[in-house]
């Protein structure tokens, strides 16, 4: 889309990562409360789906998924930040910072796991 | 969007922050040598701590994430602007339904 | 032979299609100069709004490959990559025709945000003394420059979501009286800005403030409307 040409400020992206991040989340949670309800079948049920989850893509979307947390939280602290102290300069780099940490703990999250 | 959405968005934001950052801890700590069902369960079953952090977790999550979904549907997708609410809300009930389950689940012994 | 420009303008109303036309590059030519010699000496039944051509009155606004600008202050050798220019009416408006946007539905918001002073004195009163260096006037001082031109407007993608959204320029001048000691309208002001499509619809996305070309930031007004109106709400004034 070449609507999409002249949108390149960093808080512009950091906006729509920010929106994009909560989109992928809310789909991502029913799954998540499912997932834990196994439990009621017992332990059992749950150990199953746990062992399934074992396979490198999905430990790779769930690096995706805490990736998404970290940065849709750092987010929006930016966004209260924003609301409710006064205006300062140097935003952009505030945002790009939000966006690098989350890639870190994503990363760390990752790293963990071998 | 209106200012008692915008409160409630950005109020239960603020409560998630520090229950967010008690999650991520969760996680890790709970993944650093692979998760197991025993595990989780070890940690959850009869602890009235946990049912009330998740309980307070999955409401503020309802409420926060409903909100966020309604501003989606309202600005990029082609529905009527009487069916934003309700689907937003209809989430909303999703998720709290579907929490409240997920805690009972590993919290009732 | 001298250089020439490749300028692609929108001909048409809401439906239509951009015409293309050979221009010669001048020195210091600016994009209104451009679209003038279209008018004068290519085809003269384009439509396009201008007045002052020095950048104070805002008429000539449009968007100029894919930014909203100023024509008469944007310099043709700043924006014309390889020699190219596509130019067109301001976005987020109904079109007239060709290059001049329909801006009711812009001064409709501005009404709509109640960005009018609302008397609290008559003229038998004695004059208000407004410290300068007061916290209010110089929140109010910040935002007051705003000359109606739409380029915040224009390049809010908020306003292209959102139909019901009042838009940067109504709600900054909404904080330049909320900020005005002397206005009387707060009550009903903050109820206005605090409705469906008022500031709280407002995401942030600081285009407004990259593109006004006089340096206003809308988005800081916002996130003061915002402020005062969670006040106001949580105290019981207002119930939108």
């Amino acid at each position: 889309m070449s609507l999409l040409a002249h949108r390149t400020s960093p808080l512009w992206i950091a906006a729509l990562i920010h929106r994009l991040s909560g989109l992928g989340l809310a789909i991502f949670l029913p799954f998540h409360f499912l997932a834990l309800g196994l439990a009621i079948s017992g332990e059992a049920r749950l150990e199953n789906f746990l062992r399934w989850t074992d396979q490198p893509l999905v430990k790779l979307s769930e690096t995706l998924l805490v990736g998404l947390l970290a940065v849709h939280m750092l987010g929006g602290l930016r966004l209260l930040m924003l609301e409710n102290f006064a205006w300062r300069g140097g935003q952009a780099w505030l945002a790009l910072s939000a966006i690098a940490a989350a890639a870190v703990i994503a990363f760390l999250f990752l790293a963990s796991m071998f | 969007m209106n200012v008692r959405l915008y409160i409630w968005q950005r109020g239960t934001a603020l409560l998630l922050l520090p229950l967010l950052l008690l999650h991520l801890a969760v996680i890790f700590y709970a993944t650093r040598k692979g998760l197991s069902a025993a595990d989780i369960l070890a940690r959850t079953r009869g602890s009235v701590a946990w049912a009330l952090y998740y309980g307070v977790f999955v409401a503020a999550i309802s409420v926060h994430a409903s909100i966020g979904v309604r501003t989606i549907l309202a600005e990029w997708m082609p529905l009527p602007a009487r069916m934003v609410n309700p689907a937003a809300i209809l989430f909303g009930l999703l998720l709290a339904v579907l929490g409240i389950r997920a805690i009972a689940a590993v919290v009732l012994p | 032979m001298a250089a020439t420009l490749q300028v692609s303008l929108w001909r048409g109303g809401t439906e239509g299609r951009y015409v293309d036309y050979e221009v010669p590059m001048r020195q210091s030519q600016t994009v209104l100069d451009v679209v003038t010699f279209v008018q004068r000496n290519l085809d003269s039944t384009l439509s396009y709004r201008f007045a002052c051509r020095v950048g104070m009155c805002g008429s000539c606004a449009m968007t100029v490959n894919g930014r909203p600008r100023w024509t008469c202050r944007t310099h043709v050798s700043k924006v014309a990559a390889d020699g190219r220019l596509k130019i067109g009416p301001l976005a987020n408006l109904p079109v007239i025709k060709d290059l001049a946007a329909d801006m009711r539905e812009f001064f409709v918001k501005w009404q709509g945000a109640k960005g009018r002073f609302a008397p609290s004195k008559t003229r038998f009163d004695p004059i208000e003394r407004i410290l300068p260096d007061s916290a209010p006037r110089i929140a109010a001082n910040a935002a007051i420059e705003c000359i109606n031109c739409g380029v915040c407007y224009a390049a809010c993608d908020t306003v292209r979501w959102n139909p019901d959204y009042l838009g940067p320029a109504a709600l900054n001048r909404a904080w330049t009286l909320v900020n005005d000691v002397r206005d009387a309208g707060n009550t009903e002001r903050f109820a206005a800005v605090a409705a469906n499509g008022g500031c709280h619809a407002c995401h942030s996305h600081q285009s407004c403030q990259e593109h006004c070309p006089l340096a206003l930031n809308p988005t800081a007004s916002i996130a003061g409307l915002k402020r005062r109106t969670a006040q106001v709400y949580l105290r019981g004034e207002i119930k939108p």
